[in-house]
C-alpha cells in the first residue's frame, strides 16, 4: 500500500497513526508531487491527510517509550530529506510501537544502522551551519547570512543563534529551500521571502553594507592568511574539513 | 597595507606556533550581553595546513625581552616588532565574533618591561571585553610565569581556559635553547591556578553563586623534535602533567625551523617531524581514553614510537597473546584494545550483540578500521583458523593494504636524497 503524505514531518507521523489504525501491509511511503515512477504493481495508494492532533499523538507515544532526546531523532532524520531515511525511520517507529523500544540500539540491522548513520549525518551539518555561517551587516544594522545547507537544519540552529546572538538582529537564509530565519532581538521568525528580496540578498543591490563591514572582512581574510603554517601544507586534510562547497559563503575563502 | 592589516599580520603570525586552538569545556551563559560558549567547542574554518581556526590567536606585542633560540619572537631575531593597543584587540575580537568568524580569543604576548606589566595589559582587555562590551564568548589567556598571584587570580575570574608553555619537554632540554628559562617558573603559576580551581569548586557545592573560575581549565604545550628527548621522555612528562596539574589538554608542537643562527636546532627547510607529533597525540589519546599505562606503549626497551604504524598496533603486535578478541563475548576494555576499533564502535557492538551474535559483514559497516582489526578480533562468522600467523606477517599485510600516507612521506623523502 503507498501511504502519499505532503512532505512534512506531521505528515510523517500522521502515517503512522493510519498505519497502525488500518494495518495496511507492505506500506510505501511516497511524497505528494515526487516523481511517482514508485506505484506499487497493482496500484494501491492512499492519501494521508496531515491533522496536527494524530501527529502529536504519535510524537507523544514515542516520547513515552523512549528519551526524549532519542524521540527527536527522528525529527532530525526527517530533515535530512533522504527517502531512504525516510523509509527506514518509518520502520522503525512501527516496530517500536509493537513493543521493540531497544530496537534502535541494535546496529547490526540494516535500517537502525542507515538511521542512524543519517542522524550522523544531520548533525554534522548542523553542526557546520553552526560553524560556517557568516554575517556581514547592513547599513541598517541587520546581520544576514545566506546558506545553502545539504539538509534541512535550520531548525536545528535556532536556539544556538538566538542564545549567543541575543543584542543584534540576524536573518539566516538557506537558498536552497527558500526561507530563513529572522531574529528581531525578541524572537526568532520563519520568513520567506519575496522574489525581489531574494534578489535583494544575492546581489548587493538592494541591501547595502555597513561602510565597515567590507574593513573587516579584509581584516579576517588577513588572519586566514596569517595563521597559516606553510611548512605544514595538508590540502586534503584541509578540504576534508572544509569542503569545496562551503567555500562560496565563507568570507575566507574568497580571494 | 593599512596599520591595524599589518599589525595583524604581524601578531597572528608570530601567534600561530602555540597550537591550541580548542574553544570547548566550557558552559559560560549568554547573561543579558553577546556571546556564550560551546561546550564542544567550534572550529569555523580550518587553514590550508589542515588546523582548525577557532579563535582570534594574536600577541598583543612580539616585543620581547627573553631570546629563546625556538621562538620567532626572539629578541635577537630581526623580525618586524608591533603591538595593538587594547582597544584594537577588544574591537577586532567584537568585530569577527558578532561576524561569527570566531568562537572567542587567545591572547598571549611577548615579555616587555617585566611578566606583571605584561600580565596587566592582557588583563585590561579581558575586563574590558567582560565588563563594557558584555561579552561572554570564549577567552583562552597567556598566564604569564612569573606574574604576581594576585594578578592570575583576578584573571581567572574572567576566562574560561588558561595555559603556560612548557617549551621544551624537559629542563636540560629548555636550558640549551632558553637558558633564561626553567620549568619550575611553570609549574609554580599552573600550581596555583589548580589549587585555585579547586577552591572554587569546593566552594560551589557550599554557596550557590560562587563565581566560574577557569572554567575550561589549563593546558600546556611541548615543542617535539627541536631538542634531543625520546618518546619516553616526553611521554612521562606528559603523564606527570595531567596528574599534577590536571590539566585538560597537554599539545605536541612539531618544530618547524624558524632559526639559521642556532647550530643545535634543526635547520630551516628541514621537514618538521608531523609523523612523530601525530604518534604521540595517538599515544597521548590511548593513556586518556583507552585505559592503556604508559609503560605499555613506551617503555626502557621501546623508547621511541613507531613512525610507520600506529601505537595501539604496535602494542598488540608485541602482545599476540592477548588476541584474538572475541566482539561477542569480551567486555568494552577488551573490544577497544584492538587495533583499528574506537570507543563509539566499541560501544556500538555492546549495545547490538544483546540482539543476536554478530559477524563480520555487520561489525564491517559500524565504522572500524577493517583491514587492521581484522587480525585481532573474532567475529560469530570468523573461520577458525589452526596456529596463529606470524606477527611480522599481520604487519606485512596491513601495511601493504594500506595507503599509508606517512610511509608514502617518508619514502618519497628519502627518495630526493638520491
Amino acid at each position: 500500500m503507498n501511504y502519499i503524505f505532503d512532505g512534512t514531518y506531521n505528515g510523517f507521523l500522521c502515517c503512522v497513526f493510519e498505519y497502525f489504525e488500518y494495518k495496511d501491509t507492505d506500506v510505501q511511503l511516497q511524497v505528494e508531487g515526487d516523481n511517482a515512477t514508485q506505484t506499487t504493481l497493482f496500484g494501491l495508494s492512499k492519501n494521508i491527510i496531515t491533522d496536527l492532533a494524530k501527529a502529536k499523538r504519535v510524537q507523544t507515544g514515542l516520547q513515552k517509550r523512549l528519551e526524549k532526546s532519542v524521540a527527536m531523532d527522528f525529527f532530525r532524520v526527517f530533515l535530512s530529506e533522504d527517502r531512504k531515511a525516510w523509509a527506514a525511520s518509518f520502520s522503525i517507529i512501527c516496530q517500536i510501537f509493537s513493543g521493540k523500544t531497544n530496537i534502535l540500539q541494535n546496529y547490526g540491522d540494516e535500517e537502525v544502522l542507515y538511521f542512524k548513520q543519517t542522524l550522523k549525518k544531520v548533525s554534522r551539518e548542523r553542526h557546520r551551519m553552526k560553524a560556517f555561517i557568516r554575517f556581514s551587516k547592513s547599513s541598517d544594522g541587520l546581520f544576514f547570512a545566506i546558506a545553502e545547507p545539504d539538509f534541512n537544519v535550520l531548525p536545528l540552529i535556532t536556539t544556538f543563534f538566538k542564545n549567543r546572538y541575543t543584542d543584534q538582529k540576524w536573518l539566516i537564509y538557506d537558498v536552497k529551500r527558500k526561507y530563513g530565519l529572522l531574529y528581531d532581538k525578541q524572537t526568532v521568525m520563519e520568513v520567506k521571502l519575496s522574489p525581489e528580496e531574494k534578489y535583494a540578498l544575492t546581489a548587493d543591490a538592494i541591501i547595502t553594507l555597513d561602510e565597515e563591514d567590507e574593513h573587516f572582512q579584509n581584516l579576517w581574510k588577513r588572519y586566514y592568511r596569517s595563521t597559516n603554517i606553510e611548512a605544514r601544507r595538508n590540502m586534503k586534510l584541509h578540504l576534508q574539513y572544509v569542503p569545496k562547497r562551503y567555500w562560496k559563503y565563507l568570507v575566507e575563502k574568497q580571494i | 597595507m593599512e596599520r591595524i592589516e599589518e599589525k595583524l599580520k604581524i601578531l597572528a603570525d608570530a601567534a600561530k606556533y602555540d597550537v591550541s586552538c580548542s574553544s570547548s569545556g566550557s558552559k559560560r551563559k549568554n547573561t543579558g550581553g553577546i556571546g556564550d560558549a560551546s561546550a564542544s567547542g567550534i572550529c569555523h574554518t580550518y587553514t590550508e595546513d589542515g588546523r582548525c581556526v577557532s579563535l582570534l590567536k594574536i600577541l598583543l606585542t612580539n616585543h620581547c625581552i627573553y631570546d629563546c633560540a625556538f621562538c620567532v619572537s626572539r629578541k635577537s631575531n630581526d623580525v618586524k616588532r608591533a603591538a595593538f593597543t587594547v582597544e584594537e584587540v577588544v574591537e577586532l575580537t567584537m568585530n569577527f565574533y558578532r561576524r561569527n568568524y570566531i568562537e572567542g580569543l587567545f591572547l598571549s604576548s611577548g615579555i616587555f618591561k617585566n611578566a606583571d606589566f605584561t600580565m596587566e595589559r592582557l588583563m585590561r582587555i579581558v575586563k574590558k571585553l567582560r565588563l563594557e562590551e558584555k561579552y561572554n564568548g570564549y577567552i583562552h589567556l597567556k598566564t604569564i610565569p612569573g606574574a604576581c598571584e594576585e594578578l592570575i587570580k583576578e584573571a581567572g575570574l574572567y576566562v574560561d581556559r588558561m595555559s603556560i608553555n612548557l617549551e621544551m619537554p624537559t629542563e636540560a632540554g629548555l636550558k640549551m635553547v632558553a637558558p633564561e628559562k626553567d620549568h619550575e617558573s611553570v609549574k609554580k603559576p599552573l600550581a596555583f591556578v589548580q589549587n585555585q580551581i579547586q577552591e572554587y569548586k569546593a566552594e560551589s557545592k557550599l554557596i550557590k553563586h560562587t563565581p566560574q573560575f577557569v572554567p575550561a581549565g589549563q593546558s600546556t604545550q611541548m615543542v617535539i623534535g627541536a631538542t634531543p628527548e625520546t618518546d619516553l621522555e616526553i611521554m612521562n612528562v606528559a603523564k606527570t602533567f595531567y596528574n599534577d596539574y590536571k590539566l585538560k589538554r597537554v599539545y605536541y608542537s612539531g618544530y618547524i625551523p624558524i632559526n639559521t643562527e642556532n647550530s643545535l636546532l634543526p635547520q630551516v627547510g628541514s621537514r618538521p617531524p608531523l609523523v612523530r607529533e601525530n604518534r604521540l597525540y595517538q599515544t597521548d589519546w590511548l593513556l586518556r581514553f583507552y585505559d592503556f599505562n604508559l609503560d605499555e606503549i613506551l617503555n626502557p626497551k621501546h623508547q621511541q614510537l613507531d613512525l610507520d604504524i600506529d601505537p595501539k598496533l604496535s602494542w598488540a603486535l608485541r602482545n599476540p597473546h592477548y588476541f584474538p578478541v572475541d566482539i561477542n563475548t569480551a567486555d568494552y576494555k577488551q573490544i577497544i584494545r584492538i587495533p583499528g576499533m574506537g570507543r563509539q564502535s566499541a560501544m556500538k557492538i555492546i549495545q547490538s550483540r544483546k540482539f543476536g551474535r554478530l559477524c563480520e559483514y555487520q561489525v564491517k559497516k559500524m565504522g572500524i578500521a577493517f583491514n587492521r582489526a581484522r587480525h585481532f578480533m573474532r567475529c560469530a562468522d570468523t573461520p577458525i583458523i589452526l596456529g596463529s600467523p606470524s606477527m611480522e606477517y599481520v604487519k606485512q599485510t596491513i601495511l601493504q593494504r594500506n595507503s599509508n600516507k606517512y610511509l608514502k612521506e617518508t619514502s618519497s623523502a628519502q627518495l630526493t636524497l638520491f
